[in-house]
């Protein structure tokens, strides 16, 4: 037994390791006997979403061969644990990069199909799994299936955003977007309130990718107070690919670093970085990974660990509904480092359980400090369910059963389909009442 | 254009290597036991550059047969410019001090067949035909450990007939690399409980090493680079404090 933490390190569960290296190790450990499993990427979600504790977990980052690649037609057909950051490294030279890509290049092809990720440019390019053009699936009999959109159409529409639990994922392969600069060409201006926020969106729809970083302290008239960022590729500028991290967190941070003063304080300079507004070219490593550049940054949050709330709201809720969230956020104190904010599109996702809905998305960090963070998240998603929304499973650990019925309808259609031999964590909790 | 032979292309290391050097244009032939991980490993190589990948299908470590081999690889792909020698087995110690045959397996497959396979390439290979010849070995050859001497001492064999070669060849048109890797996270080590830590490397980190020294011309490196002091240290430690050290 091996103890493998998510990325919100809230806790360290023994789980039983295997790592497959080659198609046929996985298709050979997906058949072994002996309780359930589930496929483990690179570690990215935040909760509960890859741990299967005391069981087993098939960890697939050495699955990482890329099949074929056509450069003249950008199809990409690879092994289920390719990350982005090895993916980009092949394709940036040759002018294709992955149609969409979530905050962080260290995470697998098989973990964006199974968390049906999102990026900056979801109004655009709708979520991962809409250019996924053909899957391979590992069932727990030892059957390898081959899914297309339009072949075995339930299985995968219910494996897109499925969480990993209708088999193990072998391969993908999927349409990457032609580029001409690895540079985006950027622009960032000053938010004065949430208002301005939904101003700056609508303005924005012809700009491919946009974000707002919001800050946490603001209250009152001043809630959603922050930066809103739009960017688009670069039509020069050359090929080169991005460089690994130079920045690490070697250990945890003494819990007594990350408080309310501290992140005040993160807060307050990052309103006031003098460099940040107007007109900008950057790579594109900065503009869509910001956080790689530190490398296990998620040991700022010590020994505890901490949690992360992303919720989805429906458009015309989403105001009033940001609004309350954000000063729920205040009210409790605690502060939140990086809070992030954007519009989803409303190409509809090929997922069953996909998380985004055409509206608006919020994510927040909190350090974990046990029973009061949870009452925190537990009051914020009442509002998210309230106003109709839902809350992303890739980085929860604390929703209720039944907020994440009211958020997933479809939630049975995918029990459905789970593959008998395959078990997560989140999903024990979240279908535990209703069994 | 370079034509890099790897003994034992589906290993971590091996495969970690190939693609640092596939995005030169490099053409490989790769050699093991198994044909559909070889042919993964060569689709992975030209998706990202090589302008070629075999696969030459063999049990590597069985010495019979390594003359035919490296005849039918001469007639087939022609003389490579870099051999890596790539494969190898852990096995276990403890188990190997008791079933001899366990013994002989790892002693077979990471010096005997090993060393032959180098003196078969060395043996026939015309006089101006440039070749660079990689040993992957381990800071294990370095001192005999109780935990691990089967293993270590088969390769410590390996890294002496290389440096034997080293100076045989010495200002040839023969090169020969000798890499000691430490702690590498493999599907090698996969037994290794209580894995990870900061003295455990990534096969990319190690294969980083190699490309730098293959390039520069070293003969001998340590991967990382600290394991060269902390094997100073342990082949230096006096006798009366080694015996009594679990390691």
């Amino acid at each position: 037994m091996r103890e493998v933490s998510s990325w919100g390190r809230l806790r360290r569960a023994p789980h039983d390791v295997v790592r497959p290296a080659f198609l046929d190790e996985a298709v050979a450990a997906a058949r072994t006997p002996g309780g359930p499993f589930l496929g483990y990427g690179l570690g990215r979600s935040y909760g509960d979403v890859c741990l299967n504790e005391g069981g087993r977990l098939i960890v697939t980052d050495a699955l990482d061969h890329i099949i074929s690649f056509d450069r003249e037609r950008g199809l990409l057909r690879a092994e289920a644990g390719l990350s982005f950051d090895r993916l980009l490294r092949v394709t940036v030279p040759r002018g294709w990069f992955a149609p969409v890509v979530p905050g962080t290049k260290f995470v697998t092809l098989g973990g964006a199909v199974a968390n049906d990720v999102h990026g900056k440019n979801h109004e655009h390019a709708g979520t991962f799994g809409a250019h996924v053009t053909a899957l391979g699936l590992i069932r727990s009999s030892g059957e390898m299936l081959t899914l297309t959109p339009d072949d075995n159409v339930e299985l995968f529409a219910a494996t897109i955003g499925g969480l990993g639990l209708t088999g193990l994922i072998a391969w993908v392969e999927l349409q990457l977007a032609p580029i001409r600069s690895a540079l985006f060409e950027t622009e960032t201006f000053a938010l004065a309130d949430l208002a301005d926020f939904f101003r700056r969106a609508e303005e924005s729809r012809t700009w491919t990718h946009t974000v707002a970083w919001i800050d946490c302290l603001a209250t009152g008239a001043a809630t959603g107070r922050g930066f809103f960022t739009r960017g688009r590729h670069a039509e020069e500028g050359g090929l080169t690919v991005h460089k690994p991290a130079r920045l690490n967190v070697p250990f945890d941070a003494p819990g007594i670093l990350l408080n309310a003063h501290t992140i005040g304080m993160f807060n307050a300079l990052y309103r006031r970085r003098p460099f940040v507004l107007g007109e900008k070219r950057m790579h594109y490593d900065p503009f869509l990974f910001p956080l790689d550049a530190v490398a296990h940054w998620n040991r700022l949050y010590g020994r505890r660990g901490f949690f992360q709330h992303q919720s989805a709201v429906p458009m015309a809720s989403a105001f009033d509904a940001l609004r309350q969230l954000l000063a729920l956020t205040a009210e409790f104190g605690e502060g939140s480092f990086l809070v992030v904010l954007k519009l989803f599109g409303d190409e509809p996702s090929p997922g069953l359980l996909s998380f985004p809905l055409p509206g608006a998305t919020l994510a927040l960090d909190f350090p974990n400090k046990g029973e009061s963070t949870r009452r925190l998240l537990n009051r914020m998603a009442e509002v998210v369910v309230a106003a109709g929304g839902r809350l992303y499973p890739a980085k929860d650990a604390t929703m209720s059963a039944a907020a994440f019925h009211a958020g997933y309808p479809n939630w049975r259609k995918l029990e459905a389909q789970r593959d008998p031999a395959i078990m997560s964590d989140f999903w024990r909790r979240v279908t535990a009442e209703a069994a | 254009m370079t034509r890099i032979l790897i003994l034992g292309a589906t290993s971590a290391i091996a495969q970690a290597y190939a693609r640092r050097r596939a995005a030169q244009g490099t053409s490989f032939v790769l050699a093991g036991r198994h044909a559909e991980r070889l042919a993964a490993v060569g689709a992975d190589l030209k998706a990202c550059g090589a302008a070629g990948a075999e696969s030459f299908v063999a049990d590597l470590a069985a010495s019979d047969e390594i003359e035919s081999h490296v005849k039918g690889l001469r007639a087939r792909f022609g003389a490579p410019d870099e051999v890596i020698i790539a494969y190898g087995v852990l096995g276990e110690q403890a188990r190997g001090e008791q079933d001899l045959s366990h013994a002989r397996a790892v002693i077979e497959a990471n010096f005997t067949s090993a060393a032959l396979w180098v003196l078969t390439l060395l043996k026939d290979k015309p006089e101006a035909a440039q070749l660079t010849l990689v040993g992957i070995g381990s800071v294990a050859g370095d001192r005999g450990r109780a935990s691990n001497f089967l293993y270590g001492s088969a390769k410590a064999a390996f890294d002496r007939l290389l440096e034997g070669l080293q100076q045989k060849y010495a200002g040839s048109s023969v090169r020969i690399v000798r890499v000691k890797p430490g702690f590498v996270d493999t599907p090698m080590t996969a037994a290794i409980e209580n894995k990870g830590g900061p003295l455990w490397a990534s096969p990319d980190r190690v294969a980083a090493d190699i490309e730098r020294a293959v390039t520069n011309g070293r003969r001998v490196i340590y991967t990382p680079w600290f394991w060269w002091v902390i094997m100073m240290i342990i082949r230096h430690l006096p006798w009366f404090i080694f015996r009594r050290l679990k390691i």
